[in-house]
């Protein structure tokens, strides 16, 4: 393939060489402020309403569902918090994340530095089944694959989690990773070589601590996913000790259903890894994402 | 630095591309023999070994399900044992015949075009809007990110409650004086499709929004300054070339934003639940297929709605690539440009 030489489009090139800030056409007027003002507030009243709604008593939400708590009670929060359910839905969770992440970003990263940087016929076709998988979201594969993995024994296991979204993530790690690792340059490679490193050599000592930027996106895109899957641990786990927090939330929420206040402080709490993880991350996520969907 | 690169240009011979570009490689090689096999088999071992794993999982758990289906689809299948009640297309012929698949059919039809119609244009708009000088720019960025980050789950159970008929919403326009406008958000089989967009709507736009801006920031700045030079006003710089140049990114985001409207589930199922979503009008082929299919114990039914949402997914996704994505050269799909 001659395609190992095209330089890496500029999103990665200028991810990696650092965020650019670009001077950008006009400045902001008042009506600017006023509409992403509006925006941002459209964009997480919702999620406050949730958060806030968990310090109201029910009584006040049947009777003021939109208002503002009279008394910040913060018995729905602790009652959550001393539950062991809730804490052995988190550890599922946790579990689930932290392997579904080891598992995309090992994998991942192993077969992108070969798509990256190996020359061999078979290596655009390599590339277009893993770029297929996109195509491909969980959905149409869910039922088959719920017969595969009870046939494995795995159903009501976290294993039975973790390999089928390790699987799924693949296409996305890969199609983010392959312009990041093309991007090292070759007379790196090149000076390892006379160093007398092998390319497996040139692979562990210098891709992967190289790697390390585009490894963490990934990484949580995929913690990320994992954390929020709902569709999957629905059709694997029936065992309501295996639950992770979206099942967990969902049982709560209609076991719970007249405790209404203790229903949000139960999702308020849930959905508390993912934002900060989010907004640790942030820059990276947007960066890949942009370097995944433009090239 | 820069003499160990002059020396590495000569002493990297044993690795195939050098020998293969560089003229001085059999000066460098021990033997002939050594630089035909040895490397080669080398290079072989290290791209199973690296591409090996990711490969049988992603066969495994991506491809295989699907062959299965099309296997289990043929079958009356109660999930125990092997299959053994071959029905041929019989499934097949049910699923399209039976109305409540049509109107699944239909509401996905809805939701990709709205998707398309109500994001895509208010995303660009906003886009532009964000991309200019002003102060809390990053923290407006990430704060429309959130309702992206949130789970299907949590933002489901949060919008259902809000959109009762005794909920926050309705409660707000009342307290805004127009209580003519409170609906049944929820259960009014006429504007259950509508609440669905705007839950749709409110969690992926900020998606859209932060991949148009990421687009815009790659527009080279001197075609802006060179248009501002020609006299050109704001709107004519945006036609003529911010929205050209912002094409690629639209495109692809249109491709994801159907393939996602496809496959909907999560959303209808969490807030509808598997026996509303259909007599309120929201129901979509996953939702049919999770319903008569795994919850119905007809798992060889199932399995053959599964066909049918992959080959509408298929032939829509392969549609979209050969006349739409194939201008873009960088298209995630299009191989081997990456």
């Amino acid at each position: 393939m001659a395609t190992t030489t095209a330089p890496p489009l500029s999103p990665t090139t200028s991810r990696l060489a650092g965020t650019r800030k670009r001077p950008s056409l006009g400045r902001a007027s008042w009506a600017t402020y006023l509409i992403a003002f509006t925006l941002v507030g459209i964009c997480i009243g919702p999620v406050l309403y949730i958060i806030i709604g968990g310090f109201r008593t029910n009584a006040e939400i049947t009777t003021n569902p939109a208002g503002w708590p009279s008394t910040w009670q913060f018995v729905n929060y602790s009652e959550v918090l001393e539950s062991s359910i809730f804490w052995r839905q988190v550890a599922n969770s946790v579990i689930c994340g932290v392997f579904t992440t080891l598992g995309v970003v090992v994998l991942g990263v192993a077969a992108s530095y070969v798509l990256a940087r190996y020359n061999f016929s078979g290596r655009g076709a390599m590339y277009a089944l893993f770029a297929a998988g996109l195509m491909f979201p969980m959905t149409v594969a869910i039922t088959p694959l719920y017969i595969m993995i009870r046939g494995l024994g795995l159903s009501d296991t976290l294993a039975g989690i973790i390999l089928p979204q390790i699987a799924f993530a693949l296409p996305v790690t890969i199609i983010i990773l392959v312009p990041f690792l093309r991007a090292i340059p070759k007379e790196l490679e090149e000076a390892a070589a006379i160093d007398g490193a092998s390319r497996l050599g040139f692979f562990f000592r210098m891709v992967i601590p190289l790697s390390i930027p585009g490894v963490v996106t990934v990484g949580i895109l995929a913690f990320i996913a994992s954390w929020n899957s709902y569709m999957l641990p629905l059709f694997i786990l029936n065992n309501e000790t295996m639950y992770t927090l979206p099942l967990g939330v969902q049982a709560f929420a209609s076991q719970y259903s007249v405790d209404t206040a203790r229903v949000l402080a139960f999702t308020s709490l849930s959905m508390i890894p993912a934002l900060v993880f989010f907004s640790l991350f942030e820059r990276r996520i947007v960066g890949g994402l942009s370097g995944a969907v433009k090239g | 630095m820069s003499d160990t690169l002059g020396e590495g240009k000569l002493a990297v011979s044993p690795s195939p591309e050098a020998s293969v570009t560089g003229g001085d490689g059999a000066r460098k090689a021990p033997s002939p023999a050594r630089r035909a096999s040895g490397p080669d088999w080398r290079k072989r071992f290290e791209i199973a070994l690296l591409t090996g794993p990711a490969i049988i999982m992603f066969v495994a758990f991506v491809i295989f399900p699907v062959v299965l289906a099309a296997y289990y689809g043929f079958f009356k299948w109660k999930g125990f044992g092997p299959p053994t009640e071959f029905v041929g297309l019989e499934n097949y012929l049910t699923i399209f015949r039976d109305s409540t698949f049509q109107d699944a059919l239909q509401h996905n039809a809805v939701i990709v075009v709205l998707s398309l119609v109500l994001q895509g244009p208010a995303a660009v708009l906003l886009a532009l809007l964000l991309n200019q000088k002003m102060r809390g720019r990053s923290l407006v960025r990430v704060l429309i990110f959130v309702p992206y980050v949130v789970s299907e789950v949590i933002v489901g159970t949060g919008w259902s409650l809000m959109l009762q008929t005794n909920g926050a919403v309705n409660d707000l326009l009342t307290k805004a004086g127009l209580p003519d406008w409170t609906v049944d958000w929820l259960s009014d089989p006429n504007i259950a499709i509508w609440s669905l967009m705007l839950i749709i709507t409110w969690k992926y736009i900020g998606f859209a929004v932060i991949l148009f801006l990421a687009g815009l920031q790659s527009i080279p700045e001197e075609l802006f300054e060179a248009a501002a030079i020609d006299g050109a006003t704001y709107w004519q710089t945006q036609r003529r070339i911010t929205l050209p140049l912002l094409g690629p990114t639209i495109r692809i985001w249109a491709f994801l934003s159907m393939i996602g409207a496809l496959q909907l589930f999560d959303l209808v199922y969490i807030i509808w639940g598997q026996y509303v979503a259909a007599t309120a009008g929201t129901s979509t082929m996953a939702t049919y297929m999770v319903v008569n299919g795994r919850n119905a114990g007809n798992y060889g039914f199932g399995n053959a709605v599964a066909v049918v949402l992959f080959l509408i997914s298929l032939v829509i996704a392969l549609t979209y690539q050969r006349f739409v994505l194939k201008r873009d050269t960088e298209g995630a799909l299009t191989e081997g440009k990456k």
